[in-house]
């Protein structure tokens, strides 16, 4: 469909989501605006494989993710070091208190898995139902279903469970997950 | 953070992977409360700039390579 007036301002309104479903992946801000970037760029070259009507924040998404993955695979041995980046990039700081708890939540959304840790995203805060976020992810609804619920369960572990700290994340999850291997 | 887990084992049922209800709602509040303080930052200059400098007809090919653009080049 052509570039509206209408549709743009859609796109526009979808990026602060854009950003921070990018900043969620990467932990990186930088990096995240320049997925942003592309993101768009991508989308309105290709504007005319928009379904109107269709979804247009999960088409968005799509390509941003996609456009993740690609870049993570190439990426992936130089940016080791992105980790604790994220808190600093923020604009704006929450209090001292919630400062830590939310330092301490985002390092443990860090350690899921990246499939995990995507698909809690769409789900948990970027509000997409799980078909939606099965079709951003190339994905059968039950794999969302089980990736969300794992990826619950290693938060769970990781920031809820006594002793997390102190034995460490795998086992931790271990213990939780029941043993279901992996 | 103790207090919570003792409170919730006993008062809920566990789900999946042992996760209660209260956890589940936790998680789900701090993810939310983590990506909103992003979304509420709003649309960056950078981004409302070129989505308006596609406004031309035909416009959307140059941005690419950005002859005019400001903060892409130097970057990495």
């Amino acid at each position: 469909m052509p570039l509206t007036d209408s549709l743009r301002n859609d796109i526009l309104a979808a990026v602060p989501s854009l950003r921070a479903f990018a900043i969620s992946l990467s932990g990186n801000a930088d990096r995240a605006d320049d997925l942003v970037q592309e993101t768009l760029l991508r989308a309105l070259a290709n504007i005319d494989s928009f379904q109107p009507g269709s979804n247009l924040p999960a088409w968005l998404f799509t390509i941003l993710r996609n456009l993740f993955r690609s870049d993570y695979r190439k990426r992936r041995r130089e940016v080791e070091d992105a980790e604790g980046n994220y808190a600093k990039t923020l604009k704006t700081q929450p209090s001292q208190n919630a400062h830590l708890e939310f330092e301490e939540f985002r390092t443990a959304l860090e350690k899921l898995p990246q499939d995990q840790r995507e698909a809690l995203i769409l789900v948990g805060a970027s509000g997409f139902s799980y078909e939606d976020a099965a079709s951003i992810c190339g994905c059968a609804v039950g794999t969302i279903k089980s990736r969300v619920n794992r990826a619950r369960s290693k938060l769970a572990a990781l920031l809820y469970v006594d002793g997390a700290e102190d034995f460490g994340p795998d086992e931790t999850i271990r213990a939780v997950i029941g043993g279901s291997g992996g | 953070m103790k207090d919570l887990k003792s409170q919730a084992s006993k008062s809920t049922t566990p789900g999946k992977g042992g996760l209660t209800p209260e956890i589940q709602s936790r998680i789900g509040h701090q993810l939310r409360a983590m990506y909103d303080d992003v979304v509420r930052q709003g649309v960056p200059d950078r981004f409302a700039e070129l989505i308006k400098k596609l406004d031309a007809p035909g416009a959307a090919p140059q941005v690419e390579n950005g002859g005019g653009s400001n903060d892409n080049n130097g970057r990495d």
